[in-house]
């Protein structure tokens, strides 16, 4: 099993989302997390999809997302070659003795406080897989209330963009 | 360009007329009643008023598949939709330019479950090519223009256009031609040079190639090129299911069909080559048996215009993404100027071939049941009707037999459903493919089961003058089902008896219910009728002919590969596997 990050720049279609993830169901290829949103020119989405593939070499993935008419692009993201981040809100139980030591926690991973009550926090973490599984380990034994995440965002290194040659 | 007001329903028919649609099939309801009121008064669009909309779809796909060109079918919304489903579906799997149009609900209604509400752009979102929901009127000249082009272009298949009511009532400027817009749509049909190069240096060097040959090349128009590389190479050809009549059968490098119900030579000269030179075909199961022990000593030159299609099943040593009739053009070029007048020698690999091809011809046992045997029924509909004729059969073993023992000698004249195998093709088929090519013969050649699927559009055919002749292959059983049961279920008969048969209650009597649908009835049952009966219903064109064949349900297809296991243990008859040579 290997994990790839696809970048896709598709057009903004009702039913855009539908095609692409039951393409995946389909086909049967792994989804291990998703982004859509808006991209820098209007009527144009951008997704982010962490593909797993087993048997089914990646290639088959890209050629069948390349041939649905509202998907523009497909570009495969390398790990060393693209920045890449999660983005996560975690609900933390806390007291007046443990308090102290998620804030710590918190200040180590370059974390963010957004909400504090009597019994508990929500912490904003950003960053890559690695950083945000590490500290969700962290805050474990304290005891998470809840936990929420994003699918990763990625986008290549460098000053080219994906956009550029659809662009004309 | 024309500013003219008009309806979105009557810019649906103007649409279509501009964009060349010269025949609909369809069945008016609710939410596309507006859109049927414009078309009433079109000159150019002829409707053809099915019985059920799945025959609509079927027909539209015959249509396309004889003529070469966009087949169309309308509904209306909800279960007029949803009953185009398993021809959509079918249309997919076989790559046939199809165009579908369904009413939908009001706009304001969507999502609320209203009536006859039905979600078809879900539904079918993933057996289209491509499909639109349109909400607004003026949309409605641009998604037919891109429609048109999605369908017909590339690898063709089929397109949805959902039009909800609302949008065909508006009025507004209607403007042609539309700009298209799809950014996201490239089809490559010219290859790349380095690839023709390096597919001809390999096929110079092979010594024992096979042009394996799918559907593509049907759909491509590319037989004329095909068999000018043919005959360049010397190479044996094998036609799949998809692909009977890409290559003529009376040529002798033709080795017939391969696959599960294939020739032996056919089957065997993939499975001992050394280069297969793929063209429009896509490695179905039913044609490599189980995957790792098909054609293991070979290379693989894979053209395809589907990119998606190489590398799928198998790897490519030499990938061409391209339209079959400029690959295989370009190819030509390249040999020819490779080759210098002198031809690969493939001698020794032939008399391999030829070995095979003496020992094992194509061929059937007489029935001992004293009923007709259908390998001879079928034979004789095709030596008798010709190669100009069509043939369009449903799913089982009849559409093997026809497969087998009519001999094709051009593209467009077998039509059937290769990859969904849809039971109840052949009657809609049949009909749209007259529509489409009316000079011609056309023959659906049915199974009892498959034909009390869709025998209502013989009140369609009857009513607009569309003589189309049905042969009924009548085991008065499902067959094929049958034949596993046979083979692998201890000779159970699980709900496979269909009591047509003149021995059984006969239900229905096949002639009465030609009569009663207004179409000529004949029943054949000695072997000295068939002829006489297949002439009658050739010269009988004032009316659709039926013809109920009785047939012993005892007969087998064969050869036959077992679902699943690898093609070197090929059947030629049962418990009959082909002896080999020694240094085999």
């Amino acid at each position: 099993m290997s994990k790839h990050v696809l970048s896709l720049l598709v057009e903004d279609k009702p039913g855009l989302l539908t095609r692409v993830a039951s393409l995946f169901a389909r086909r049967g290829f792994n989804i291990e997390s998703l982004a859509v949103g808006t991209s820098e020119i209007v009527g144009l989405s951008r997704i982010t999809v962490v593909v797993s593939v087993e048997g089914a070499p990646l290639e088959q993935v890209t050629k069948q997302l390349n041939k649905l008419i509202n998907v523009i692009k497909v570009v495969e993201l390398e790990p060393d070659q693209a920045v890449q981040r999660d983005h996560m809100l975690i609900k933390v139980k806390t007291d007046a003795t443990t308090r102290s030591q998620v804030l710590e926690a918190v200040t180590l991973f370059r974390a963010r406080v957004i909400d504090v009550v009597a019994d508990a926090v929500i912490i904003e973490v950003t960053g890559d897989t690695a950083k945000c599984a590490a500290l969700i380990k962290v805050l474990e034994p304290f005891g998470i209330k809840e936990l929420v995440q994003s699918g990763v965002l990625a986008m290549s290194r460098g000053s080219k963009s994906m956009t550029e040659k659809v662009l004309k | 360009m024309s500013t003219e007001i008009l309806t979105g329903a009557a810019a649906i028919v103007r649409s279509l007329e501009l964009l060349g649609v010269e025949d609909i099939f369809g069945l008016p309801g609710g939410a596309i009643l507006p859109t049927y009121d414009p078309l009433m008064d079109s000159t150019k669009l002829r409707h053809i008023l099915v019985r059920h909309e799945q025959g609509a779809g079927h027909a539209a796909e015959g249509y396309a598949s004889a003529s070469g060109r966009l087949g169309v079918c309308i509904a209306t919304s909800g279960p007029g939709a949803t009953n185009l489903v398993t021809a959509i579906a079918d249309a997919h799997m076989d790559s046939v330019p199809l165009l579908a149009i369904t009413g939908q609900v009001g706009s304001h209604l969507i999502g609320t479950d209203a009536f006859q509400e039905a979600d078809i752009v879900g539904i079918t979102m993933p057996i289209t090519k491509h499909s639109f929901l349109v909400t607004k009127a003026e949309d409605i000249p641009e998604v037919l223009a891109s429609a048109y082009l999605i369908a017909t272009t590339g690898r063709p298949g089929p397109v949805l256009v959902d039009i909800t009511k609302d949008a065909q009532n508006a009025k507004v400027p209607f403007i042609w031609p539309p700009k298209v817009d799809l950014p996201g749509y490239k089809p490559v049909s010219k290859p790349h040079g380095k690839q023709i190069q390096a597919a001809a240096q390999m096929i110079v060097d092979a010594k024992r190639p096979v042009l394996y040959v799918g559907g593509g090349v049907i759909r491509a128009g590319a037989n004329k090129e095909l068999l000018k590389l043919a005959e360049l190479t010397g190479a044996p050809v094998v036609t799949t299911l998809m692909a009977r009549g890409a290559f003529p059968d009376s040529h002798h490098q033709n080795l017939g069909m391969p696959g599960m119900h294939g020739t032996v030579p056919a089957v065997t000269a993939l499975q001992k080559s050394d280069l297969l030179i793929t063209l429009g075909a896509r490695f179905d199961d039913r044609v490599t048996g189980e995957v790792k022990s098909f054609a293991t000593g070979a290379k693989v030159i894979h053209v395809d215009i589907d990119p998606a299609e190489i590398g799928k099943i198998r790897f490519a040593d030499v990938p061409i993404v391209g339209d079959a009739k400029e690959v295989i053009s370009e190819l030509n070029d390249e040999l020819t100027a490779m080759l210098g007048g002198t031809k690969p020698d493939t001698t020794e690999w032939w008399s391999f071939i030829d070995g095979l091809l003496e020992r094992y011809p194509l061929g059937y046992l007489p029935a001992s049941d004293g009923k007709l045997t259908p390998q001879h029924v079928i034979e004789r509909i095709g030596e008798i009707s010709g190669p100009e004729a069509i043939y369009a059969a449903g799913v089982g073993q009849h559409q093997m037999w026809s497969a087998q023992f009519i001999k094709y000698e051009r593209p467009n004249s077998w039509l059937n459903s290769g990859g969904a195998g849809t039971m109840g093709y052949a009657v809609p088929a049949a009909m749209g493919a007259k529509v489409g090519q009316p000079d011609r013969l056309v023959w659906a050649i049915d199974g009892d089961g498959c034909f009390q699927m869709t025998n209502q559009e013989l009140a369609t055919c009857a009513l607009n003058d569309i003589p189309i002749k049905v042969a009924i292959i009548n085991n008065s059983s499902l067959g094929m089902v049958r034949q596993w049961q046979t083979l692998f279920y201890n000779e159970r008969y699980s709900n496979t008896d269909l009591n047509t048969g003149t021995d059984t209650v006969m239900i229905p009597d096949f002639v009465k219910l030609a009569e009663a649908y207004g179409c000529l009835g004949i029943r054949v049952e000695k072997e000295e009728e068939i002829d006489a009966a297949i002439k009658l219903a050739i010269e009988t064109n004032d009316r659709p002919v039926v013809i109920d064949f009785i047939v012993s349900r005892d007969a087998m297809v064969w050869p036959m590969v077992t679902a699943g296991v690898s093609n070197d243990e090929v059947q030629y008859a049962r418990d009959a596997a082909p002896v080999w040579d020694g240094e085999e």
